[in-house]
């Protein structure tokens, strides 16, 4: 190991760690879009892609050429630079998160003591991709788009906060992989159940995904904030996107279905990210299961739901749990 | 530890120049989004000096909420350039002696600046050793700063409390849906069931049965020929006063 304690060595192996992660990560965003497209066709009864390859397993390389061989519009009147960066910011934004996520016991890129407050920063800031698009479109539609996302975006983050806050609660430490082996033996989502719906509707909210797509909404604003992307613009968007349903749904995994551990002992022997990545799918296809299912809320019963009840809801478990803890003497002191 | 004087000398180099960019910038959201750069700089500062917990809050607090707002309501501005370019002239002496004042006392408040004697050993270890960051911000601010951490949550919350109250109206005339209510109410208060004797009504429709309109001269003779019998075809009616 004497080579890669220099600091060549040490760049070539976080560049190989960053790739561990990438690749599957990129793997399973192309993929969850034609999982997204199977499934929903299967809940209505249709067949969906099932052309291209054997079950149509091809398919999202198919649809990656296409994204590709299209023409890159930029509007007249467009902000060009900017109108340019918010696809980067989007997808760039929906990968770097993924340094601090802990596959297995201290098998991360970045095993930081404040993981999951990195988390919250970056998914907050997920934001600015959406506002810099629909305001350097300059599109009616697009700025439309982008004020309601900004407006949902800051409203459910507020809920994210107070309930990773009862989380951290329980576990007396920011760190991701602390957090996971706190729920050695019961996981939090059974302790914490009414955290993990608000978590998780709060997460459909976040990725603006139905039932809270608001911020696409084609059926009223067209695409939303990106009604002018085309091409790789749009594929970047279309990436980030599902990318962060992603990390949303690994976020989950990791608060309240305890991240890499076996849900049982005597499949321990099963590698942690293997487990990570079946109850990263599993959160998805209860993702997918919700487009196909609900109808998209008005935008006064969103921001009601997000303000009057979920934050409430938030702050009330939080000061249960702090209580509870603080009477029967589990608080932890790490 | 080149690597963290050179990243602190990047950092600190962009930290300045696009907090120059905030102020000089035309674009009020280009103003916005430098403002944005100068917060991730100082962050990246923050890290370096070993102050991880702190780097995170302010990213969370004004990049992810603060400077989102701002950008918010910049984004709605309707500005014109040069209405906005114009008052230049005849503000900037205002200007230059809120800036000359503001000068002054940064460098009367830094010229009598002195270091306690005992910070200089804590900054060697500005915390305990083997305890995290968050931990000994926690550890202080909950005991030693309490009352200081109290009243500055009283007075943010007498702010938030203080602009709800400003903007807040009730609005009579808005059809705001009331949910409790919408839940509360049940199929019998909004409709009756009618029992409707089989057949009864359907030939006078004529539209059920369109061989009838040719047998029965009543239907196919012109002007208004459907008249409804009182309560013989409705089935369904609102109750009046069950809004």
């Amino acid at each position: 190991m004497g080579f890669f304690s220099t600091i060549l060595g040490q760049i070539i192996l976080a560049a190989l760690e960053t790739f561990a992660v990438l690749v599957p990560l990129l793997m399973i965003v192309a993929y969850a879009t034609y999982g997204e497209r199977r499934v929903m066709a299967a809940m209505q009864l249709r067949k969906g892609p099932n052309v291209v390859g054997p079950f149509g397993l091809w398919q999202p390389f198919a649809d990656a050429i296409k994204m590709v061989m299209k023409e890159t519009i930029v509007p007249t009147g467009a902000n060009r630079v900017l109108f340019l960066i918010a696809p980067l910011l989007t997808f760039g934004l929906a990968m770097v998160a993924w340094a601090v996520v802990p596959t297995g016991n201290h098998l991360a890129v970045a095993n930081i003591n404040v993981g999951i407050l990195y988390l919250f920063a970056i998914s907050s800031l997920g934001v600015y991709g959406i506002i810099i698009a629909g305001w350097s479109s300059n599109s009616k539609y697009a700025f439309l788009g982008a004020l309601r996302s900004a407006a949902q975006m800051v409203s459910y983050e507020v809920s994210i906060g107070f309930v990773m806050v009862s989380v951290l609660l329980c576990v007396g430490s920011l760190n991701l992989n602390d957090i996971v082996r706190a729920q050695n033996g019961l996981w939090f989502f059974i302790p914490l159940f009414p955290m993990f719906i608000v978590f998780f509707i709060s997460g459909l909210a976040e990725c603006n995904r139905v039932p809270f797509d608001l911020a696409e909404g084609e059926s009223e604003i067209v695409a939303g904030f990106m009604v002018e992307y085309s091409s790789m613009t749009y594929a970047m968007f279309f990436l980030g996107e599902y990318a962060n349903m992603t990390l949303m749904s690994a976020m989950t995994s990791i608060l309240f279905l305890g991240g890499w551990m076996s849900p049982v002992p005597f499949l321990a022997f099963i590698p942690g990210p293997i487990w990570l990545i079946l109850k990263i799918c599993f959160v998805m296809f209860v993702f997918i299961w919700v487009r196909a299912t609900f109808p998209r809320f008005r935008y006064d019963q969103l921001m009601r739901l997000g303000w009057k009840v979920f934050l409430p809801l938030s702050i009330g478990w939080m000061v249960l749990t702090a209580c509870a803890l603080e009477i029967f003497g589990w608080l932890p002191h790490g | 530890m080149i690597f963290a004087q050179i990243f602190f000398y990047l950092f600190a180099a962009i930290l300045i120049v696009s907090s120059v960019m905030v102020v000089t910038s035309r674009n009020p959201v280009h103003s916005v989004l430098f403002l944005i750069l100068c917060f991730f700089n100082a962050a990246a500062l923050f890290l370096i000096a070993g102050a991880e917990f702190l780097a995170f809050i302010l990213i969370i607090v004004y990049v992810g909420a603060v400077a989102v707002l701002f950008l918010f309501v910049v984004m709605m501005l309707d500005i014109d350039f040069s209405e906005l370019r114009a008052g230049v002239q005849r503000y900037a002496p205002i200007g230059a002696v809120v800036g000359i004042i503001l000068l002054l006392e940064l460098v009367m408040a830094v010229g009598g600046w002195k270091i306690a004697p005992a910070a200089a050993g804590l900054r060697m270890t500005p915390m305990p050793f083997g305890i995290s960051n968050t931990d000994a911000i926690g550890r202080i601010l909950y005991t030693q700063y309490a009352f200081l951490f109290e009243t500055s949550s009283v007075v943010l919350m007498v702010a938030m409390i203080g602009a709800i109250v400003l903007t807040h109206r009730e609005r009579t005339r808005s059809k705001s849906q009331n949910i409790a209510r919408q839940n509360a109410r049940q199929p019998a208060d909004a409709l009756t069931m009618m029992d409707v004797p089989i057949g009864v009504g359907v030939k006078q429709l004529g539209i059920l049965r369109p061989d009838a309109a040719r047998t029965d001269p009543a239907l196919t003779a012109p002007g208004p020929k459907v008249t409804l019998p009182e309560g013989d075809a409705v089935a369904v009616t609102h109750k009046p006063g069950a809004h």
